[in-house]
């Protein structure tokens, strides 16, 4: 008996022992990332001389860092809500009809998720080359061309999330609204979007996340001159490496962390992915 | 409310035929239940009368009116669902409001049509609360109040209460029956559960493999079964393989020659015992068919006992007893005296000549 209780005992603190190594690797770079914005020396050198809040103020002086937020924020939101309205209606058709090659649509939905960024952004480039010269629109370096390409990154988030939220609603639903008298949209409107909602907020809010901090694909449809906020890093880092890129990027990940907390307050994160 | 007419409405898928010619008509205020096992037809047929599934053949007609064609929107048929398909993102009121505002109701009619369905199922008081938060049976009255809000010309009731747990079951159940007798309410239910369907039913339906097998009162499909398939479904038989050889008599396939009711045709056939209706005894009963056996096996049913007599190598009848104070409880392996009276044995045509 004895020794049954102690084994189970060793158990759980294996299980705890290993859950928290997990959790530290997951956390050490945000936590010393977090820790070195705030150095009060140039040159990061272990250990800090003292702490200081100007390495904040120098990243928000940086045009290119203010630039390129701005940027990354509008090509992000504008492909996050065309790639709903692409994936909404995929997803509804993944989950709901049973037609020929339902299930190889659905892994090619989810292609852009496998494919290397480095892949991608050289075929899209490639593409936009062409096309640029069959139709003599300016598509290279256009924001609406950019915004395409990340329209390809945010579709296979959606499309799964939104998926996964239809697997587990009950059809009946949305018959009884047809027979108290909806039509089909009413129906739609009414009952099936407001009960996906979960679904559509984080398969939303997941594809904003991956186009807000993509840098492989996008380094090749960027117009010369313009930056996102991920290239504007990528450049400053070429040239200096002081605190400021990492106050650059606590920004970066407080506004995302404030993103989804704000989103778990309406709909439960943990639910849906 | 309104009369519904069913006329040779069939569902074919591919060869199978899920629903064949089934042709009924539902009295106005009347309350008819759909009897079957699983993958009879009976939820096929419901869901043809909400419009959900698109008859091969036939007509539906709701208060003399064609509705055939017609989609779900447009019936006014009000429908429970076994899963009871509250919209869970809306409030307890605005569930039951949904039908009403689709039909454009002014805004204090609606309030006052809302208020009054959530009176009728007794749930007033919690016309807040979000579905999840309600129990299995609340639920349930939630979907009943919905469905009567619209003041629909049938209300359908899809195994309304398979979901729930026995005594509740009890309950819910003659409390739908109560509002259906008061409200008028022309109703047609699908169930499995014989019980069930005895209890609210004014005239019931059984189905099999499609078809409808009889239409009658309790009285009828219990007295009086149609065929050997009503007989076991409804109310419990055991049956006698045999044939009838002349007028009244019936010999078993282990050689017992018995009586029954002249009129059957010779040949092949099978005679259905209602366990009830049978007689037991130490000595022999006096009866018309009076067959010594021994007792095989018994169970205690708390009210009743059942009791499997063998009669013969092949021939073995169920005898139920009331659990009487003064009884004594015969034990496995006793010998005993079975009777019952010529009419009590039904004869049926055997189940391949009923197929073919």
């Amino acid at each position: 008996m004895g020794v049954a209780v102690d084994t189970r005992r060793l158990g759980r603190w294996a299980l705890n022992g290993v859950a928290g190594l997990a959790m530290a690797y997951l956390l050490t770079p945000l936590v010393s990332i977090t820790w070195l914005a705030f150095w009060s020396q140039e040159i990061p050198t272990f250990p800090p001389e003292g702490y200081t809040l100007a390495w904040f103020a120098e990243a928000l002086a940086q045009p290119k860092f203010v630039g390129g937020f701005l940027v990354s924020l509008q090509v992000g939101v504008a492909a996050t809500l065309i790639g709903l309205a692409l994936g909404v209606p995929a997803a509804l058709a993944i989950a709901r009809r049973g037609f020929p090659g339902r299930g190889a649509v659905n892994q090619f939905l989810l292609m852009p998720l496998v494919v290397p960024g480095i892949v991608l952004g050289t075929a899209i480039y490639v593409f936009q080359v062409e096309a640029e010269i069959a139709t003599e629109w300016p598509i290279m370096g256009s924001i609406p061309g950019l915004v395409a390409g990340h329209v390809l990154i945010v579709i296979p988030w959606v499309v799964r999330l939104i998926a996964a939220s239809l697997a587990g609603f009950d059809r009946s639903i949305e018959e009884a609204a047809l027979n108290l008298g909806a039509g089909p949209w009413t129906a739609f409107f009414r009952v099936t979007l407001p009960a996906i909602r979960p679904g559509i907020v984080a398969g939303g809010l997941f594809g904003f996340v991956t186009s807000f901090g993509n840098l492989e694909m996008t380094l090749f449809l960027i117009a010369p001159g313009m930056t996102t906020l991920p290239i504007a890093i990528l450049q400053y880092l070429e040239w200096r490496l002081d605190p400021t890129i990492a106050a650059a990027s606590v920004m970066q990940i407080s506004f995302i962390a404030v993103a989804m907390l704000v989103t778990d307050r309406f709909v439960k994160l943990a639910r849906v992915v | 409310m309104a009369r519904l007419e069913l006329d040779a409405l069939s569902k074919r898928y591919g060869d199978f035929h899920a629903v064949r010619e089934v042709s009924l008509d539902v009295a106005d205020g009347e309350f008819l239940v759909l009897l079957g096992p699983s993958g009879c037809g009976k939820t096929t047929t419901l869901r043809m009368i909400a419009g959900f599934v698109t008859p091969s053949g036939g007509a539906i007609r709701i208060g003399g009116g064609d509705v055939t064609a017609l989609p779900p929107w447009k019936r006014n048929s009000g429908l429970v669902f076994q899963s009871y398909a509250l919209f869970p993102h809306l409030t307890v009121a605005q569930n039951v409001a949904f039908g009403l505002e689709m039909r454009k109701l002014r805004r204090d009619e609606i309030a006052a049509r809302v208020a009054e369905a959530l009176r009728l199922v007794r749930l007033g008081h919690l016309s807040e609360r979000l579905p999840r938060q309600l129990s299995g049976g609340q639920q349930q009255r939630v979907a009943l109040a919905r469905a009567l809000a619209i003041r629909p010309d049938v209300l359908l009731l899809d195994e309304p209460l398979s979901n729930l747990d026995a005594k509740l079951r009890e309950e819910v159940r003659v409390e739908i029956r109560e509002l259906q007798r008061q409200l008028g309410l022309t109703t047609v239910m699908v169930t499995h559960d014989q019980e069930e369907a005895l209890t609210v039913a004014d005239r019931l339906v059984v189905m099999s493999e499609g078809e409808v097998r009889q239409i009658g009162t309790q009285r009828d499909l219990y007295e009086r079964p149609a065929d050997r398939f009503v007989a076991g479904f409804v109310g419990r038989s055991t049956f006698l393989e045999g044939s009838v050889d002349g007028a009244g008599r019936f010999v078993t396939s282990g050689g017992l020659g018995l009586r029954c009711a002249p009129g059957a045709r010779p040949g092949r056939a099978v005679m259905a015992l209602r366990p009830e209706r049978m007689a037991l005894g130490a000595a022999p009963l006096g009866l018309e068919n009076d067959l010594p056996g021994t007792v095989e096996f018994v169970s205690y049913l708390g009210a009743a006992l059942d009791l499997r007599v063998r009669l013969s190598d092949t021939d073995r009848v169920t005898v139920q007893l009331a659990n009487r104070q003064d009884g004594k409880v015969p034990e496995v392996g006793e010998r005993v005296h079975v009777g019952w009276s010529a009419d009590a044995g039904r004869i049926f045509p055997p189940d391949d000549a009923a197929a073919a």
